[in-house]
């Protein structure tokens, strides 16, 4: 690819992805979050699923510890991001707290996906920042505009909530192993909900990550699922 | 300080600690492939154990609500393909309507 053309795909999906911010914003004031509280978030954690999941978990009923336990589960693939993005991007110290901080989905994505490490990192810079800036934008309107239009039963963004949750999701199945675990998350999650206290549903299923993620070849999930597959 | 701002400031500090670390250490640490897999996994997990309780629950009761219906349109919307924010929107109406006549 040239460097045109890693700057037009990096700018692009910067304007998509950045423009969700609205429904983040609008789900956090669904949420009862207040727009400073939603901006704080995505200019601070800037990653929309730990984002998403703090207001989702605060908005059930779960503790703030609860809350920050789920962000962090979820943010943790920022981890894993940083660790094959960091070599590529050769920074010193300091910016080094900058490369962290943009490293998301979509910077990652981008830079990984270029045939030399000066179009990884021109790409990895521009999606960031792009990123960065829509998301913070598009957090604002959604959250003032949500707050302007009352009752957000009303609006439906009561449902506009686990739908981008859905969305979010959809992207993060395309095999039979993920797919299992989301089917098997979503029933664990109800049966525990009226049992144990809010927000521990969500986190418990973490647990399902680690026993259908331990085996390379998990024989008993692979039968399952090829009989799922062929429906 | 109140427990929405504890949240919240908690997972700023939290996410970002997290993307520091991945950008800091040796990428040797922690990648072995079980451990990968598994961190791989667990967004599909939480995502889905969220759609779960935010349509389908207020606080730990269960119930079926306009919600639900939003969803399962939204569902629809991005099984035939449609782009994140068609299928929020039209999850939405859905359900905004099914709050407003039913």
């Amino acid at each position: 690819m040239s460097v045109a053309s890693v700057r037009r795909d990096s700018l692009g999906l910067s304007l998509i992805v950045g423009s969700y911010g609205i429904a983040f914003g609008a789900s956090a004031t669904a949420d009862h979050f207040s727009p400073w509280q939603a901006c704080f978030l995505s200019l601070i954690a800037f990653s929309g699923a730990s984002q998403f999941a703090t207001i989702g978990v605060v908005a059930a009923g779960g503790s703030p510890i609860n809350a920050i336990i789920a962000a962090g589960l979820l943010g943790f693939r920022n981890t894993l991001y940083g660790l094959r993005v960091a070599p590529i991007m050769k920074a010193n110290k300091w910016k080094k707290l900058l490369v962290a901080h943009l490293t998301i989905d979509e910077s990652t994505g981008i830079a990984l996906a270029q045939e030399n490490e000066k179009e990884s990192r021109l790409g990895f810079w521009i999606t960031g920042f792009g990123v960065f800036v829509f998301w913070n934008i598009a957090t604002l309107f959604g959250a003032l505009g949500a707050k302007a239009l009352g009752n957000p039963a009303a609006w439906g963004l009561d449902a506009a909530v686990p739908s981008a949750f859905l969305g979010l999701l959809w992207f993060r199945i395309k095999d039979s192993r993920s797919r299992f675990v989301a089917v098997s998350a979503f029933i664990v999650a109800l049966l525990l909900t009226p049992i144990t206290g809010s927000g521990i549903p969500i986190i418990s299923t973490s647990v399902l990550a680690v026993i259908f993620g331990w085996r390379e070849n998990n024989k008993a999930v692979g039968n399952t699922l090829e009989s799922a597959d062929n429906e | 300080m109140n427990s929405k701002w504890f949240a919240v400031i908690g997972t700023g500090l939290l996410v970002y600690l997290l993307k520091l670390i991945g950008a800091s250490i040796p990428e040797e640490i922690v990648s072995h492939p079980r451990f990968v897999r598994i961190a791989n996994l667990i967004p599909a997990a939480l995502l889905s154990a969220l759609v779960a309780t935010q349509s389908l629950a207020i606080k730990t009761h269960l119930t079926i609500d306009h919600r639900i219906g939003g969803v399962i349109v939204a569902f629809f919307a991005l099984l035939a393909k449609a782009p994140l924010p068609v299928a929020i929107i039209l999850g939405a109406l859905t359900s905004a309507l099914i709050y407003r006549f039913a």
